[in-house]
This record gives structure tokens, sequence and C-alpha cells, in this order.
């Protein structure tokens, strides 16, 4: 149980997607203009990164790894398909996106007109990608693990993309030099949270 | 003569915008998780930059080829599966033959498929020009996209470890025996981010149209 808990705060804080390595910036960048549009963007990454980096986990123990394909024939031992991984990977991730669109839009339509434009772009959020490439990088020992890893990760891109919103909310009021106006000042906003954001590496767990 | 000459004006203009008026990084705002996470040195950049050329200038031709068969509603799909085969082939060749560097790179290599670059390039050049076209818009943006990379790399390698492609620079100038001491921040994630800030901010106050409006 404590294990779980330290993965879910490391991936929240110490290796935040946004801060730490810079996944997820192009929706994080464009989609922050106002505090609503950024809690539906959060809202959506967590929910598709809960879902796909499990899926991804099964896949990459049962199929892709190196002598992963055992339990189908004890032939199969020295296949590895891990070069394959790219692709099934995004596969999974578009079909699911695809798949959770059309499930918001039949069950829950109030949800679906909220993240409505959002859900789709989600498939080429890097995020998400990442997500599952760094589960298959650190190699959790089971399931849960992973699915922890994945909706830690998706709280900590919530964070920073409601925190980045809301400041550029204010941040209209204030006098900024006009070559640094949009883009540029959020760029060094960005930066000047992650320096914050640094100051949870020293955490151990 | 002229108007049979390899690039005619308009042809030029793809491959120039994209460095300066146009850029991926610092205008459309496209590729950004990449670019600024494998800047600490220059090796890395470099390979990335390299990368990418190859992925979105062979991508951008294939698409552009396909351009009339491809059904708009899966188009999506169609991109990711020509981005990821031949993100695999770079992926593959990277570590037969410069295995450190994809190291380096670690997850970075396959996060090439979600780069926003590639993607954009797509849906707003290949699908509507012919492959010709495509191949030089492939070109410029790359180009456009590894000058930032490799801009960036150069400042936060020289100031944050002293050294240029892993040659001792500063050392060997002697500057340190001044007191000069490297600043460690500059290899922190934070630093890429405020560099490519300042970046824009330079770029905007030479060009004056790219200002965005308040």
């Amino acid at each position: 149980m404590q294990d779980l808990a330290n993965i879910f705060i490391k991936s929240i804080f110490i290796d935040n997607m946004v801060f730490a390595y810079f996944l997820g910036m192009c929706s994080y960048l464009a989609i922050s203009k106002t505090v609503k549009t950024g809690l539906g963007m959060g809202a959506a990454v967590i929910f598709v990164l809960g879902i796909t980096v499990p899926i991804n986990y099964l896949l990459e123990n049962y199929i892709l790894q190196e002598g992963a394909l055992k339990w189908l024939n004890p032939d199969f031992e020295s296949v590895d398909l891990s070069f394959l991984s790219f692709i099934m990977f995004i596969a999974v991730i578009a079909s699911m996106v695809q798949l959770v669109e059309m499930l918001v839009e039949k069950f829950l339509p109030s949800l679906y007109s909220s993240l409505g434009i959002f859900l789709p772009l989600i498939a080429v959020n890097c995020a998400i990608l990442g997500g599952s490439l760094f589960m298959q990088e650190r190699a959790y020992n089971d399931i849960v693990e992973a699915t922890v890893f994945g909706l830690g990760s998706g709280v900590g891109f919530f964070l920073a993309i409601v925190g980045i919103a809301a400041i550029r909310e204010k941040i209209r009021y204030s006098n900024v030099p006009p070559a640094l106006r949009g883009l540029g000042i959020t760029y060094i906003i960005t930066g000047l949270m992650g320096i914050a954001f640094m100051s949870f590496m020293g955490i151990k767990l | 003569m002229s108007k049979f000459s390899l690039l005619s004006k308009k042809d030029k203009k793809l491959l120039s915008d994209p460095l300066d008026d146009n850029n991926p990084i610092t205008v459309q705002v496209l590729g950004i998780c990449s670019a600024l996470a494998i800047t600490v040195k220059l090796k890395p950049a470099v390979v990335m930059a390299i990368s990418v050329l190859a992925v979105l200038t062979v991508g951008n031709v294939i698409v552009s080829l396909m351009r009339k068969m491809i059904p708009s509603r899966i188009r999506i799909i169609v991109f990711l599966v020509v981005i990821a085969t031949l993100v695999i082939l770079v992926d593959q060749i990277l570590k037969a033959y410069v295995y450190d560097v994809s190291k380096e790179l670690s997850v970075f290599v396959g996060l090439i498929i979600t780069n926003c670059i590639i993607m954009g390039r797509f849906e707003a050049f290949a699908l509507a020009n012919p492959p010709y076209k495509a191949f030089l818009d492939g070109v410029g943006n790359s180009f456009g996209y590894g000058v930032i990379l490799i801009v960036v790399a150069f400042f936060r390698e020289l100031l944050g470890s002293g050294t240029l492609y892993g040659y001792p620079v500063l050392k060997n100038l002697g500057i340190y025996e001044v007191g000069y001491e490297n600043n460690g921040m500059m290899i922190l994630p934070p630093m890429a981010l405020i560099t490519v800030g300042i970046l824009i901010w330079w770029q905007r106050a030479r060009n004056e149209k790219l200002i965005e409006e308040k």
C-alpha cells in the first residue's frame, strides 16, 4: 500500500509530466487560455492515462516483451516483439480514445459537451504515449502499480494545466513587453513554475 | 532558363519561411515537448534534429503521394501508422549505430510519433500538396525545428557544463582559473523553457509582425 502511495506522489510531483519531462507541452500551451478549458483538458488526460497505461502494461507483459509469449506456447520463449511497441501503443491509444469518446457521448452527454473537442486531441498528446513508454522503461511490478502511475501522471498534468491557466487569466491585466506577449511570457512562467516544482526533488520516497 | 530552375520562388519560400516567419517551434507552437527535453547537450539535439528531418521529409512525401486515397474520417490513424513505421526504423537504426545517444534520448525517439510538428505538417500541408512541394516543406520545417534545438542546446551546454559537443571549450580557454563556475541551473529542465522564452522575445523584437495582439 505504501509503495502505491509512493508511486502516486512521485508521479504527481517529482516526475511531473509537464515540468520534469515537458510532455504534453503542445496541448498545455494551446488549451490553457482559460481555467475552464484547462479543467476539461486536465480531466480528459487523467481519464485516458488511467485507461491506456494498464492496457499497454498488459500488452507489454503478455505479448511484446522478450519471452512474453510463453503463455501461448513454450516454443515462443525466444520471440522478442519489443520493436513493435511504438506502433502497438499508439494503436491502443488512438482506438481507446475513439472508444472512450463514443461511450462518453452515448452515456454522459453533459460530460461530452464539456470535454468535446479535447478528447480527439488527446490521441496525439505526447503525455499519453509518454506515460506508456515510461511505464515500459521503468518496468512496474504489477498492473496495479502501472494504473496508479498512470493516474498520478494524469493528476500531475491536471495540476500543471490548471495552474498555468489561472496565471494566464490574471496576466492579461499586466503590462507585458509587446514582444514577449502571449507565447513568450507563457514559456517563462512555465519555467518558473518548473523551478518551483524542482524543490520536490529533495523528497526521498 | 530560369523557368526550369530546380527551385521556383514559391519553392524557396517553402524552404525559408519555417526558418523565421513561420518557425514550427516559436510561431506555430508545434513539437515543443521533445525540443525542450533533449537540449541539455548538443549531441542528442543534433541526432534528434536529424531523426525528425528523416521522419518528417519521408512522411510528408508518403502522405502526399497517398493524399487522394486517404478517407478523411480515418486520416489520423493513417498518419499514425505512417509515422510509427518510420519512427521504428529510425529507432532501430539509432540503436544499431549510435547506441549511447539512443540511450540518452530514451523515450523521446518514440515520442517523435506524437511530435505535433509531424502530425501538424501532414494535416496542414502534405494532405493538400504534391509530393515535391511536400518534400520541400518537410525539409524547411525540420530545419526550422533543428535550428532552435541546436541554438538552445548550444547555450545550455556551454553555460551548464562548459563543453561544446563534449569538447571542454571553457577549460581549454582557461576561464575557470579566473574564477568562473558552471551554472548548474542551465542543466535543469526549467531553464530550457526560459531559454526558448528569451529566444522568442528576441525573435519577435526583431520581427515585429509576429507580435501577438493583446
